[in-house]
């Protein structure tokens, strides 16, 4: 049978197609039992809509790939930290058009437009598109483009 | 023990709800559309939080109700929540100063929580609280633009100030769910305070008005919001989508 990690890290975020919900560090723990798997997720934001699809989705993809009985916990501490996001991942949020998110300090940091790389860059709003992206504006090539909040 | 823990829960998960109500309905009515999204976007953060809140709530109470059935199905004078939220939303100057007020009291209260000796409290205390950093750095940095904007945005702010600085006492009266309210008062005041005078508005008096949401005694406006809430799982019991 495929190691459980393994099917985890082919399951995307659904709002955010080209990262895995291992590499974002929503997947906390895998518990291996005869048959079976437990598996401890973690949501990104309280009101996250998609973590239901997600857990459907670990539900759907662990048992195609043969455990009888699979189980989602949710664990809320230590509450999901940005800070959990792979390097690797970081790279693919850039490439995708979303500005990846600096170490944990709320107030103090300039954010790269993901596409032309400057720095020179606005915020529009704190609030973007999903609970976890800001909506912010390149001054150099005056592209719009998200920005992951670091949390 | 469980009964004042169980108390408490509610009282947080209730006043996220309500307010989280109040948020939502500036969908499609907000003043800008990126404001329309933040009201939506923090409203989605706040019924989040009450989700947690409330979930734990119905497992202390030990009867059998989860937090839908909190929600949908229980009676006005059975919410916790302070009379603060559950006011009109009124207009956008009411919206953000009511929400600089509310996120600054979450702010300190969420933080002295999230290191509290209750483990399922603290967490959901401090997963909260990173959530209501966010909220706070939109409210207050919005205090500041009405406050300091132009002279009817001024008077529209310094109205809602007025309108809202009563209903905050209700907060940091202690009662046998909360014994150490008081406590919060002090930190409250130093996060408000700079933030009123930088938007040169003026500290309302005090006064002895007290609200009693938290003792289920509610404004006339609750059952506006739960009948709008409730209708569905009243007039269809159990429906689910």
């Amino acid at each position: 049978m495929v190691d459980a990690w393994q099917i985890l890290a082919g399951i995307t975020d659904p709002e955010i197609p080209v990262v895995s919900i291992t590499e974002l560090g929503i997947v906390r723990e895998v518990t291996q039992a005869a048959g079976g798997v437990e598996v401890a997720i973690t949501p990104t934001y309280s009101g996250c809509p998609a973590i239901h699809m997600i857990e459907q989705e670990i539900i759907d993809r662990l048992k195609q790939a043969g455990y009888a009985e699979v189980r989602v916990k949710t664990v809320l501490a230590p509450a999901w930290s940005t800070d959990w996001i792979a390097p690797a991942a970081r790279d693919k949020l850039k490439d995708y058009g979303i500005a990846p998110p600096g170490r944990v300090n709320l107030f103090a940091r300039s954010v790269e437009c993901p596409r032309c790389g400057a720095a020179r860059t606005e915020r529009v709003s704190e609030f973007g598109s999903t609970a976890c992206k800001a909506h912010y504006r390149c001054l150099a090539c005056l592209e719009p483009f998200d920005f992951f909040k670091p949390l | 023990m469980t009964s004042s823990t169980c108390e408490l829960a509610l009282r947080m998960g209730d006043n996220a709800l309500i307010l989280g109500q109040r948020l939502a309905e500036w969908l499609g009515h907000g003043p800008q559309l990126e404001e329309d999204i933040a009201s939506a976007n923090i409203a989605l953060d706040l019924v989040g939080q009450a989700r947690l809140w409330l979930s734990l709530a119905g497992r202390l109470e030990g009867r059998g109700r989860d937090e839908d059935a909190l929600a949908y199905l229980r009676e006005q004078n059975e919410f916790r929540n302070c009379t603060m939220v559950e006011l009109p939303k009124g207009d956008y100057a009411f919206t953000i100063v009511r929400r600089m007020l509310f996120d600054a009291y979450q702010r300190v209260l969420l933080e002295r929580m999230a290191g509290g000796a209750d483990g399922e409290i603290a967490a959901i205390a401090a997963k909260s609280k990173k959530e209501a950093d966010y909220h706070w750095r939109h409210s207050a940095d919005w205090t500041l633009r009405l406050g300091d904007g132009t002279k009817e945005s001024h008077r529209r702010a310094q109205d809602a100030l007025e309108r809202l600085w009563g209903y905050t006492h209700e907060l940091f009266v202690p009662d046998a769910v909360d014994p150490e309210a008081d406590s919060l008062r002090g930190p409250w005041r130093e996060l408000v305070e700079p933030v009123l005078r930088e938007a040169t508005l003026a500290l309302p008096a005090d006064s002895a008005f007290l609200s009693g949401g938290r003792r289920g005694v509610h404004s006339e406006h609750l059952g506006y919001v739960l009948a709008e809430m409730q209708f569905l799982q009243r007039a269809y019991p159990g429906a689910r989508w």
